[in-house]
């Protein structure tokens, strides 16, 4: 139907667009859902506060302060925001490079899950940094700090953001009609899964290296010098356990907008993400054991901070390890969904814990950081406005439906 | 291979180097500071510290900060706590009960010879000056990099207000340039503090220990800590009774990063190239298959109609 529809519509100059989009502005399900009535005006405030904040300053809408000085603004939202979107590169890779096709169904909506992830954390650091007026001195400034681990993973971030966006534009040409532009977006397919994998690491474990440096306030449970590669490693488990949850409920909640072939696959889809989860997390929890064995850590096992440490490796880490081995092997899709939801609660915890709950861990409790409302409704209002505008796509585009057949005659030249 | 993937090729092997090359971390511009010139440098000596916290108030004054009430009373009710530098105070002077009595500390930045805070900063508002000092300049956006990495815990970002900056000391360097001592240095009655180039200072140092034997403890913290300092300390006591950790090692803030720093060239050199050699193959190994598949069916077609003929 919708194919139809959009292939009549060949959009050719600024006017067109401008008509076709408005048009497409209108919401397509009902308005008064429990989800619009909860999120809506959360997403209010939580723009009304980020005014404020950018006008206040940070002190007064934050419990930050000079001994923690990384909060759930970062902690929560970049750290763990870019873990959990790291289905963007591990699946380009193995669908587009190592052309494991059946993942194919799948690949879109993570792009998209991925894209907006990082479109809707970029601001997020824009409030999260106090002198917000300067955020562009690293691209355009006068100054670069080209030795800065920060300087890497902030022009990774951005150059990233862009692949990313080109990732996707088959699938935003494809909802315009123009096909030219499908044409040229389509050939960079290869290009820009390859450019992506390179900026990922990067910036995944350039995040790591960003907290090896506060090594002397880490505890050193926490604290390995491998620590870029702990949040590499974490990075390909966490984004496919991320798609695995979100494709469990687009699956559910966009069922008109699922095509037939895509729906079909799902099961083998989860099962193939949890064998590759499973492989990576023991690869993870490995390295882990073994290095906080080698640096003579597991001395500090029997302490407050050791059980906390088992929480996050322990139960939020070879437990859905074991939970995805199960899953896998008897093919039962909850027990890997559980599993899913386990471990990116464990690599969100992970960062958690090197931002602010492993940080100066030897400070009195009364003493340490705890995330005040503003923080936490900022935090939700960002997070629900990305999934309206995931939801804007997904009812408009080709994301979870093959593409329109011109798109496909298009890629077959 | 045909011309145009080897044209493919060989533009993504020059777009990875030159992206390598671009991004090659220069890390050892501190250390080139280090060995072209001196580092400026205070020596603090504790046993002479009486804690009159008169380099507070000079400091204050110099500084434009809220001046302290530093009266008797003032100091009595003051040294109760175990106060940190902020952004009100870029030095304090705390009070220490030890195995030989009271000792007072002074606290400033440390002005690493290899900053963690100079590494962190990605618009290099952080500034590690030939003469040694550790400066703040105002195209700084705020992250935060620096505080969350300073070892001593000293640097300070001003949380309250709406154009905030950091707020540490940077050794008066605005004094330093006009030819004036340290504003601290210059109010101290007992001089406990002294100025002057950090090898001048390490040798005094050295030479008040050799000729006050059982006086001092035989080290000066800072000399090697963390890659060596610009604010060196005298102690009569282990210098973990006088609040100084002494686990931190030598090994500068830089170099925790180095490892990662150095990978990034190669990582974004052959990543890519990497990712277009096992396309390929995937896609060759693709098209084999195909035209197997292709041949047989065709053979069974061929096969399949013969059979038919002859019927």
């Amino acid at each position: 139907m919708s194919a139809e529809k959009t292939e009549k519509v060949e959009i050719k100059n600024l006017r067109d667009f401008w008509s076709f989009f408005w048009s497409e502005l209108k919401p397509k399900g009902p308005i008064f859902t429990p989800f619009n009535i909860i999120s809506a005006p959360v997403i209010v405030i939580g723009l009304a506060l980020i005014v404020y904040r950018l006008a206040i300053g940070l002190g007064d809408t934050t419990n930050m302060n000079n001994d923690f000085p990384w909060g759930i603004w970062k902690g929560a939202i970049v750290m763990s925001g870019i873990a959990i979107a790291g289905g963007g590169y591990t699946l380009g890779f193995v669908v587009y490079i190592t052309g494991m096709e059946r993942f194919r169904p799948i690949l879109r909506e993570t792009v998209l899950f991925a894209f907006l992830c990082y479109v809707f954390y970029a601001p997020a650091l824009l409030i999260e940094i106090g002198r917000w007026w300067n955020f562009q001195n690293p691209f355009i400034g006068y100054e670069f700090g080209v030795s800065s681990v920060l300087f890497i993973v902030a022009w990774h971030f951005v150059l990233y953001m862009i692949t990313l966006g080109i990732e996707f534009s088959p699938a935003a040409a494809e909802w315009l009609g123009m096909k030219r532009v499908r044409k040229i977006v389509g050939a960079t397919a290869v290009g820009a899964v390859a450019l992506g994998v390179m900026l990922s690491i990067h910036h995944q474990a350039g995040l790591g290296a960003l907290i090896s440096m506060g090594h002397a306030k880490l505890h050193p449970l926490w604290y390995t010098e491998f620590i870029p590669g702990l949040f590499f490693f974490s990075s390909i488990f966490a984004g496919p356990s991320m798609m695995i949850i979100v494709s469990s409920v687009t699956q559910k909640v966009f069922s008109n907008r699922v095509d037939e072939e895509y729906r079909k696959s799902h099961a083998d889809i989860v099962v193939g993400l949890g064998k590759m989860c499973a492989g990576v997390m023991f690869a993870y929890l490995f390295l882990t054991f073994i290095l906080a064995h080698h640096e003579h850590d597991l001395q500090y096992i029997n302490t407050p901070m050791g059980y906390w440490w088992l929480t996050e490796v322990v139960g939020l880490g070879l437990i859905p390890m074991l939970l995805f081995i199960n899953g896998v092997q008897n093919r039962n899709l909850s027990t890997i969904q559980l599993a899913a939801i386990l471990a990116v609660m464990g690599a969100a915890l992970n960062r958690f814990n090197c931002a602010f709950i492993a940080y100066n861990w030897f400070l009195p409790l009364e003493a340490r950081y705890s995330p005040y409302w503003m923080e936490v409704v900022v935090t939700f209002g960002i997070t629900f406005l990305m999934i309206w505008i995931f939801r804007f796509a997904i009812n408009r585009m080709h994301v979870l439906s093959r593409q329109p057949e011109w798109a496909a005659a298009i890629d077959k030249h | 291979m045909d011309r145009r993937t080897f044209m493919k090729m060989v533009g993504a092997t020059m777009a990875g180097t030159a992206g390598g090359t671009l991004l090659t971390p220069r890390t050892s511009e501190a250390q080139k500071a280090f060995e072209q010139k001196e580092f400026h440098s205070i020596l603090i000596d504790t046993t002479r510290c009486i804690g009159c916290r008169r380099c507070e108030k000079a400091c204050a004054e110099a500084n434009n900060l809220p001046i302290p009430d530093i009266s008797e009373q003032a100091n009595e009710a003051i040294f109760e706590k175990k106060r940190k530098t902020s952004e009100t105070a870029y030095t304090v002077t705390n009070l220490y009960e030890t195995e030989k009595g009271k000792v007072f500390v002074p606290w400033r930045c440390m002005h690493c010879n290899q900053p963690g805070c100079r590494s962190a900063c990605l618009v290099y508002a952080i500034k590690k000056r030939e003469t040694g000092h550790v400066t703040w300049d105002a195209n700084c956006l705020g992250c935060r990099l620096c505080v969350y990495s300073c070892p001593y815990d000293l640097v300070k970002w001003e949380w309250y207000g709406t154009i905030v900056r950091l707020q540490k000391c940077n050794l008066c360097y605005g004094r330093f340039l006009k030819g004036k001592l340290p504003a601290c240095v210059e109010a101290c009655p007992t001089e406990a503090l002294m100025f002057g180039l950090r090898r001048g200072l390490l040798e005094e140092g050295k030479r008040r220990i050799a000729q006050n034997p059982g006086k001092y403890i035989k080290r000066i913290y800072g000399e090697f800590e963390v890659g060596g300092t610009s604010h060196l300390y005298l102690s009569a006591v282990p210098f973990n009774q006088i609040g100084l950790r002494t686990d931190l090692g030598v090994k500068s803030v830089p170099e925790y990063s180095l490892v990662y720093l150095s990978a990034v060239p190669f990582i974004a050199a052959l990543v890519p190239i990497t990712c277009f050699a096992i396309a390929r193959v995937v896609r060759i190994e693709k098209d084999a298959i195909r035209k197997e598949l292709e041949k047989k069916e065709g053979e069974e077609k061929k096969k399949g109609e013969e059979k038919e003929k002859h019927k």
